[in-house]
This record gives structure tokens, C-alpha cells and sequence, in this order.
């Protein structure tokens, strides 16, 4: 998991992934990344906090897509609406 | 720093996306002046505009006005400048002045360090609640209506129950 500490929203986001992964019997490490620097998000293609590969795909292509940037990533719910973490179904989903 | 309570509101001047100015004094016919730090990029501003909508709507004719600030650095983030906030004001159809403070003067004066954070001033014009709009950003989960509380306590001439919360959100993006 990539995070910028300017944005609150990472500690939510590895404590669903986490339990995502016991729900999914996974025993996996998360393994967080801080980004710290305008020039550091452009090298990881970093485009908001927080960022999850899994095996290093992005869990939402589309918005992986976005400017790299220090800043608080959107996720667009299916239904409407955005949040500034992943849904448990997008997490799901990037588990296969 | 950040504003303390019962602090008047300091004063402002900024162009709006409707084309106008709009100043501190244009508001002095509202009983209650609620002034938010917002902007364009932010998941968490865009997951409490709608709320930011419906108390203009519910309150309004009870001479509640909200007027939204965005002074983030549009420079590092261009989705923030103001053609961008036009745009969007547009788009989301906004029922509150969305005002531009390019300089930043307004974010030193206020001091917030989130967006969305509110600055709930009385007739007086005194701060009267700072923080959240409301204890989450799902609106499905909120159980404590912060400004709602605060707005209806105040409307009965009573203090807000809850007079400053911590501001939830992106950081403010101050220029270099």
C-alpha cells in the first residue's frame, strides 16, 4: 500500500484490506510504502493516498489512471458517489 | 492558526464562480453565517457537498448562508483553479457561493487545516462551531449532526451543543 501521511484515509483503508484478507483466508503482508515527495509519486505512478497494488496491480484501473499527485485518491463507487478509500467489493474484486 | 472560538470572523473579499465578489459584509443579513474550507479534488469534500447542499437548502430560509472557500495551491493542483470551480459549481449545481482565495489571505486569517472544515458564525459574528459537518463522511453511517445541532440550538437561542469538533478531510494546500 502506497500513502501519503497529508492524507487521512490510508489507516481505514489497510485495516479493511486486512480484513479482507483473513475473510479470504490470504496470509499476506501488507506492505506499506510511504510517498513523501512530488518526484517519488511521479517514479511510482502514484496518483493519491492510498494506493493498493496487489501483486502490483492497482485494485481500481481506472482511477490508477489518474495525475500523479500528493493528494487523497478517489474511488467512485459502482452506485454513485466517491470515497477516499476502496470498497470492500473493489478489494474483493482485485483478489480474484 | 487556527481561529479560536468566539473570535469574530475575520474579513474577506474574493471573486466567486458566479463572477462577483463576495465579501465578508455582502452576508450581514444572515443570522447564520456558516464560512467552509472546501475545494474541487478532495474524495472527502466531494463525498459531504451534497449535506453542504442540503443544509443551505433546509436552513436557508431560516437566514442560514453557506459560503464555501477553496484556497488550495492550484498550481500543484489544478484540478482547484478556478475555471475548474467554476466548472464544477456548475456542474454540481451549487446552492452556496464557491469563493476563490488565490492568495491565501482568507486560509491565514481562518486557519483550517482540512477540507471540508466549517466555521459557524452567529448573528454577532462570533465563531460559534468549528470543525466537521457531521461525524462521517458515509452519510449513511452519520449519528452526530454537528452543524445541524449547532444551527438548530442556535435558531432556538441556545449555544450549540457541541462547540468544536476535529475537522475531517485533505489537508489544505498551502503554497510553497
Amino acid at each position: 500500500m502506497l500513502f501519503w501521511e497529508g492524507c487521512p484515509s490510508y489507516p481505514e483503508a489497510r485495516t479493511l484490506l486486512e480484513e479482507v484478507l483473513a475473510t479470504r483466508g490470504i496470509d499476506a503482508r501488507v506492505r506499506m510504502r510511504e510517498v513523501r515527495t512530488d518526484d517519488e509519486a511521479e517514479q511510482l505512478a502514484f496518483p493519491g493516498s492510498p494506493t493498493i497494488r496487489i501483486d502490483g496491480q492497482d485494485v481500481d484501473s481506472e482511477g490508477a489512471r489518474s495525475r500523479p499527485a500528493l493528494t487523497c485518491r478517489i474511488y467512485r463507487r459502482s452506485g454513485g458517489g466517491v470515497s477516499p478509500i476502496p470498497s470492500r467489493e473493489q478489494l474483493e474484486a482485485a483478489l480474484g | 492558526m487556527t481561529l479560536a472560538l468566539a473570535s469574530e470572523a475575520p474579513p474577506f473579499d474574493l471573486p466567486g464562480t458566479d463572477g462577483s465578489n463576495h465579501s465578508l459584509e455582502d452576508y450581514a443579513d444572515a443570522s447564520l453565517l456558516a464560512v467552509v474550507w472546501s475545494c474541487n479534488h478532495c474524495p472527502y469534500v466531494q463525498a459531504w457537498e451534497s449535506r453542504m447542499k442540503a443544509l443551505q437548502r433546509d436552513y436557508g430560509t431560516r437566514g442560514f448562508r453557506l459560503v464555501a472557500i477553496n484556497s488550495n495551491d492550484s498550481d500543484t493542483y489544478p484540478e482547484d483553479s478556478f475555471e475548474e470551480m467554476q466548472a464544477r459549481a456548475e456542474r454540481e449545481e451549487f446552492n452556496f457561493d464557491y469563493l476563490h482565495d488565490e492568495d491565501q489571505s482568507a486560509a491565514r486569517a481562518y486557519g483550517p487545516s482540512r477540507t471540508p472544515e466549517v466555521f459557524l458564525f452567529d448573528r454577532g459574528r462570533r465563531l460559534v462551531y468549528h470543525g466537521a459537518i457531521d461525524d462521517s463522511r458515509d452519510e449513511g453511517s452519520v449519528r452526530e449532526h454537528y452543524l445541524r445541532d449547532a444551527l438548530d440550538a442556535l435558531l432556538a437561542g441556545d449555544d450549540p451543543p457541541i462547540a468544536e469538533t476535529p475537522p475531517v478531510g485533505c489537508s489544505v494546500k498551502w503554497r510553497a
